[in-house]
């Protein structure tokens, strides 16, 4: 790994522009009724606005193969924490609660 | 080597690309911690707008989407003024490395007063979670629990900014007493990285909070 590669100056003033078009539709969508898709716009504008910042402000894109795997690890375990909790959330109340395991275990309920 | 290279070169280190490379993969496992922390925020948020949609609209209404964007704007220029000085410091420009850090700090000044005038007003419309919250029926209750989360969210951010500023403070004074050079900036280029990950929490608090269904 060599010293970091020095950028065009020119190429973070883009990223700037960039950056700011994309606030100012994230903006002008929201007014704009697409129902569930308004969600989906919003976050994948800020998500690409998070690519453009990693890649290009943080320098990741010119950075060692080992910082990409640190990256992506904080990503993934990111994802997965919410994964693994909304499958949890959004999954109660599928199947109906067994009846008769409380007063098998002594356990008296709270209300 | 040069006197000024092996001066900054810690001796655990073969080289100044190793102790650069070390350097920023220890910022990185940093802010992988911090992408955690504040996924809890963000986990908890999608759960609760997920249950209640149409409280957290009604209080997203409360927000001042002017002053959201304004500071998100003001927010991506202070990145842009970060990217520079660390630009400035890759090509040992010291005067330039410390007029870009003062910008960033400027802005990030600027950033925190608006979001400080935007809770002024939450204080003064009783939108501040806690015995003196008002807010009119049906939702109070969960409108409330979008206002916790509001001030959870925005002040854990506001608070690493704070830190920001205090680290940027001192990098500049380094910078101008002449610290750094085209062979040795680590110190600002990690820096950089932790502004840019403060940058890009904004990035998502921005449209979550300020923009849920404006239309």
């Amino acid at each position: 790994m060599s010293q970091h590669v020095i950028l065009p100056q020119r190429l973070y003033f883009r990223v700037f522009a960039a950056l700011l078009l994309l606030t100012f539709v994230t903006v002008a969508v929201a007014y704009i009724d697409l129902g569930p898709l308004n969600n989906l716009v919003a976050l994948s504008i800020a998500v690409t606005k998070t690519v453009l910042v990693i890649l290009y402000f943080m320098h990741v894109r010119y950075s060692s193969q080992l910082t990409w795997v640190f990256v992506g690890a904080g990503f993934f375990w990111l994802l997965l924490m919410i994964a693994l909790t909304l499958s949890d959330v959004f999954s109660r109340g599928w199947l109906p609660l067994p009846q008769g395991w409380e007063a098998a275990l002594g356990w008296v309920p709270f209300a | 080597m040069s006197s000024e290279a092996s001066s900054a070169l810690a001796h655990q280190f073969d080289d100044l690309a190793q102790q650069s490379e070390a350097a920023t993969l220890g910022m990185w496992v940093f802010l992988v911690t911090e992408v955690l922390f504040f996924g809890g925020l963000f986990l908890s948020y999608i759960v609760y707008r997920a249950s209640y949609p149409e409280a957290f609209a009604s209080g997203s209404h409360h927000l001042d989407v002017m002053l959201g964007a304004v500071n998100t704007a003001v927010l991506i220029g202070s990145s842009l003024t970060m990217a520079l000085a660390v630009h400035a410091a890759q090509e040992g420009r010291r005067r330039e490395v410390v007029l870009f850090l003062l910008g960033t700090l400027l802005l990030g000044g600027v950033f925190l007063g608006i979001k400080g005038i935007e809770y002024g007003h939450k204080f003064a419309q009783g939108l501040v979670p806690g015995p003196s919250f008002v807010f009119p029926a049906p939702h109070a209750r969960q409108v409330q629990l979008f206002f916790a989360l509001y001030f959870a969210m925005t002040g854990l951010h506001a608070a690493h900014m704070v830190i920001g500023i205090g680290v940027l403070s001192v990098l500049t004074v380094m910078a101008w007493r002449g610290h750094f050079s085209a062979v040795y900036y680590a110190p600002v280029e990690i820096a950089g990285l932790y502004w840019h990950f403060v940058d890009i929490v904004w990035i998502f608090l921005f449209p979550l909070l300020y923009l849920i269904g404006r239309h």
